[in-house]
């Protein structure tokens, strides 16, 4: 009885990010049949893969009790140098690319090594990448090369691209980091980083792995970015930042213990993706929308602790 | 000397220091295959020390490790500790609280891995917890962070018996059953007597001195760093291995001291508290001018009873009665005790401040007086007081929170074992200041964990579980008395 009971709460959790999305997309078909269709549901998660893919690289970085404020304007870094380089010189292109992931997997390194609060070595680091950007691209411009653009663009029959594309991003990673053998040894390491360490691994290497896993998603969200935008600027995604810190604590993660959940955070992104339209169509202006995500946020929380402390008692 | 064969480990002359303290003084230790040794000793014997060195992680200053005969002094490590099948449990839990028990097991077994891993572990885990705790109870999906304590370090000590690719010789289990009832506690220790029947060998480190005599083939005892006594376990009994902790010397009852326990009579009581856990009527007493000391083994509820008696003098809470108030001296300086940003000054004048307004801002002048007073007082070897706190030795430092509480207002002090890390030369000036600063009608409450500490108080009080076990005036007060006690068991 208390066992099931239990395990209900449990299940009440987990599934918390998934009702919260259904609660909205049920708002906005209410508000406006028309977005129940393919065209609609496309338009309102057109931009929930770059959201997705940035959230699941912020979700690595909090897997070890770390914080990424640099993720938005990496992104946007991104977006310039494949908007720069990737149409006429793919090969330096795809190099800076790899240069910027090598990056990030060294401030993971450094911030292991030198015990330095992530958040002051990452919130340093977006003024270096928003610069790096701005000198690379003063002024919006470059140009997404043709086969990102038809690939973010795809048309499949019946199910709007968006949600295809976030069901893949969710079903590899939860399989990485949640089933795999060395996913584990990962999330311990924001667990019990000690027990981790006295079981014989390299701390070093978890933390590079987990910020170089960082980096690449962050990429990846650039690509994706500027294949539906076809043009770069340096300062497209710095609410991404927000975003996807939002993202992963809204899809169930917590900020220290390694307690992450990636198919949640990939649903914590389509919901904030998605949270602007309904604000839109309830004639909410746009200068109350953020206060507004903040309030959907606050009450998903809300909802999270006080299932919590029923499990506790 | 050569290894003998059927050795498994074999230590000599391993030293370690940490900064000035030395916590490994030197130590010689061996053990066979198939044997059992107990290990005790009081609080910073070095005891954890020594069972890090074995684990491989801490790498000691000088001395030879051999395993099996090898030397592997050079490029020891928790790897090379695991390659060799020696493993611990250390006292404070190492699984990672968000993953599963059958996660916690891969986390240990680089062999777990590749397809179906998750159905291995979890039956590699589910095996051991069967054979040692029949109905256990405990799911191998289950998530770490929401079993109870016990259940976690069976698990714990379940998953250092597991075996996958890498051989087993030597488990160390340090204060294995801390957190298990004494039915739980009793199964797992005849689970380690069949494991050694197997020619495994265990270090056991415990303070209940009767799983000690009980399970041992061999005991050793440590004090101060060093090996000072070892024996087979058969050879002690309780006595003998609690004289073997503590030097037994008694200290006779000097004049001054008579007269202080004369006084206890007739001063007003100025604390009197009682722990939630007492079962008996037992309570700490303090008379204004008293030292009373706060005996025990770290962590039996001796900072509890403070911070109960300082909640209680801000008003927060019943269950004590405290006359005056008080201030409380943190032992955990860098945590709890300095403010690192600020300078040594305000780090003094801190608690003092609503005494020196004028016109509701603070008084410069007369903050900088206090600051400068106190230092001729207490002896801060500073050139300015104005500089950071930090600038300070860590002796000094904690000066400058001792003037901090004795500067104010309080006729109580709480002391949490303040002299943590302190060096000789401060510790002596610190005790003549406390003596007078009682000779002049302050109370002091002071927990200590150094035996040496407990000859400056008027009144003992030894602590065990949350509870006083032994209520001591100074003039009984003895090491060996306060050993028995903290040692003693309650079944």
């Amino acid at each position: 009885m208390t066992a099931a009971a239990l395990l209900n709460r449990d299940l009440l959790r987990r599934a918390l990010p998934g009702i919260t999305l259904a609660i909205l997309l049920v708002a906005i078909f209410v508000k406006q049949p028309m977005a129940m269709s393919q065209f609609g549901l496309t338009l309102i998660f057109q931009y929930a893969v770059p959201i997705a893919l940035a959230t699941i690289a912020q979700m690595f970085v909090i897997a070890v009790n770390d914080l990424d404020l640099s993720i938005g304007a990496f992104v946007g870094l991104v977006t310039c140098i494949a908007g720069l380089y990737l149409p006429t010189q793919p090969l330096l292109g795809i190099f800076l690319l790899l240069l910027c992931i090598a990056a990030y997997a060294a401030i993971g390194a450094l911030i292991h090594l030198r015990n330095l609060p992530s958040i002051v070595v990452t919130l340093g680091m977006s003024f270096v990448w928003a610069g790096l950007a701005v000198l690379l691209l003063p002024t919006p411009g470059g140009k997404a090369p043709d086969w990102l653009h038809g690939l973010m663009n795809l048309k499949v029959p019946m199910i709007p691209f968006p949600i295809i594309a976030a069901l893949v991003i969710a079903v590899l990673v939860q399989a990485a980091l949640m089933h795999s053998s060395y996913g584990v040894v990962l999330r311990g390491t924001g667990g019990n980083p000690k027990a981790v360490a006295r079981a014989g691994w390299s701390l070093l290497k978890t933390k590079m792995v987990m910020f170089g896993l960082a980096g690449t998603f962050g990429v990846l969200s650039g690509l994706s970015l500027i294949g539906l935008t076809s043009a770069a600027d340096a300062h497209i995604a710095d609410r991404y930042t927000l975003y996807s810190i939002a993202g992963v604590i809204l899809g169930g993660g917590a900020f220290i213990g390694g307690i992450v959940s990636p198919a949640g955070a990939v649903l914590g992104a389509l919901t904030l993706a998605s949270a602007g339209w309904l604000l839109g169509f309830l004639h909410i202006s746009p200068d109350w929308q953020i206060g507004a995500q903040g309030a959907i946020l606050i009450v998903v929380l809300t909802l999270r602790a006080l299932i919590s402390r029923g499990a506790v008692r | 000397m050569g290894t003998q064969p059927g050795q498994i480990v074999s230590l000599k002359g391993v030293a370690k220091s940490f900064g000035a303290v030395r916590a490994l003084a030197g130590v010689d230790l061996a053990v066979g295959a198939g044997e059992c040794l107990g290990l005790v000793g009081h609080n910073g014997a070095g005891k954890s020390t020594l069972m890090n060195v074995l684990a491989g992680t801490l790498s000691p200053d000088t001395g030879a490790i051999e395993i099996q005969g090898r030397d592997r002094a050079g490029g020891y490590s928790v790897t090379a500790a695991h390659r060799s099948g020696i493993r611990c449990v250390f006292q404070e839990l190492s699984l990672c609280p968000n993953l599963t028990v059958a996660e916690n097991t891969r986390i240990m077994h680089p062999a777990l891995k590749g397809f179906g891993w998750k159905q291995r572990a979890g039956r590699l885990i589910k095996e051991k917890l069967d054979e040692i705790l029949p109905g256990h109870g405990i799911s191998p999906g289950e998530t770490v962070g929401e079993l109870s304590l016990g259940q976690r370090q069976m698990v714990e000590i379940a998953r250092a018996f597991t075996v996958t690719d890498e051989p087993l010789h030597l488990v160390i289990l340090d204060e294995p059953t801390s957190s298990l009832d004494a039915a739980t506690a009793k199964q797992l220790l005849d689970f380690v007597r069949r494991e050694i029947a197997r020619g495994r060998s265990v270090i056991l480190i415990s303070h209940l001195l009767g799983e000690i005599l009980q399970y041992s083939d061999r005991v050793v005892v440590m004090k101060d760093g060093k090996v000072v006594a070892e024996r087979p376990a058969n050879e002690f009994d309780r006595d003998s291995l609690v004289a073997a902790m503590g030097t037994v010397a008694e200290h006779p009852a000097t004049p001054a001291e008579m007269r202080a326990a004369r006084a206890r009579t007739r001063a007003p009581i100025v604390v009197r508290a009682k722990s939630a856990l007492q079962s008996d009527d037992r309570e700490l007493v303090a008379h204004r001018g008293e030292i009373i000391g706060l005996a025990g083994l770290a962590g039996h509820g001796q900072t509890r009873m403070l911070l109960q008696v300082f909640a209680r003098s801000v008003g927060k809470m019943h269950g004590a009665e405290v006359q005056g108030p008080a201030a409380f001296i943190a032992g955990d300086r860098q945590t709890e005790g300095i403010f690192p940003l600020w300078s040594i000054a305000r780090n003094v004048t801190v608690r003092s401040l609503p005494k020196m307004l004028k016109h509701q801002l603070v008084d410069a002048p007369r903050e900088a007086e206090m600051a400068r007073s106190w230092q001729q007082r207490i002896k801060i070897r500073t050139p300015d007081m104005d500089n950071n706190i930090l600038s300070l030795s860590g002796g000094n430092q904690q000066k400058a929170v001792f003037a901090r509480a004795l500067g104010s207002d309080a006729e109580i002090v709480l002391m949490d074992d303040p002299m943590r890390g302190v060096d000789v030369g401060t510790k002596l000036e610190v005790y003549d200041i406390l003596r007078a600063e009682a000779a002049t009608g302050r109370t002091f409450l002071w927990y200590t964990t150094e035996m040496d500490e407990l000859n400056y108080c008027d009144h003992i009080y030894v602590f065990r579980n949350g509870r006083i076990v032994a209520d001591l005036p100074r003039e009984e007060m003895t090491e060996q008395k306060i050993l028995q006690s903290s040692f003693q068991e309650s079944a």
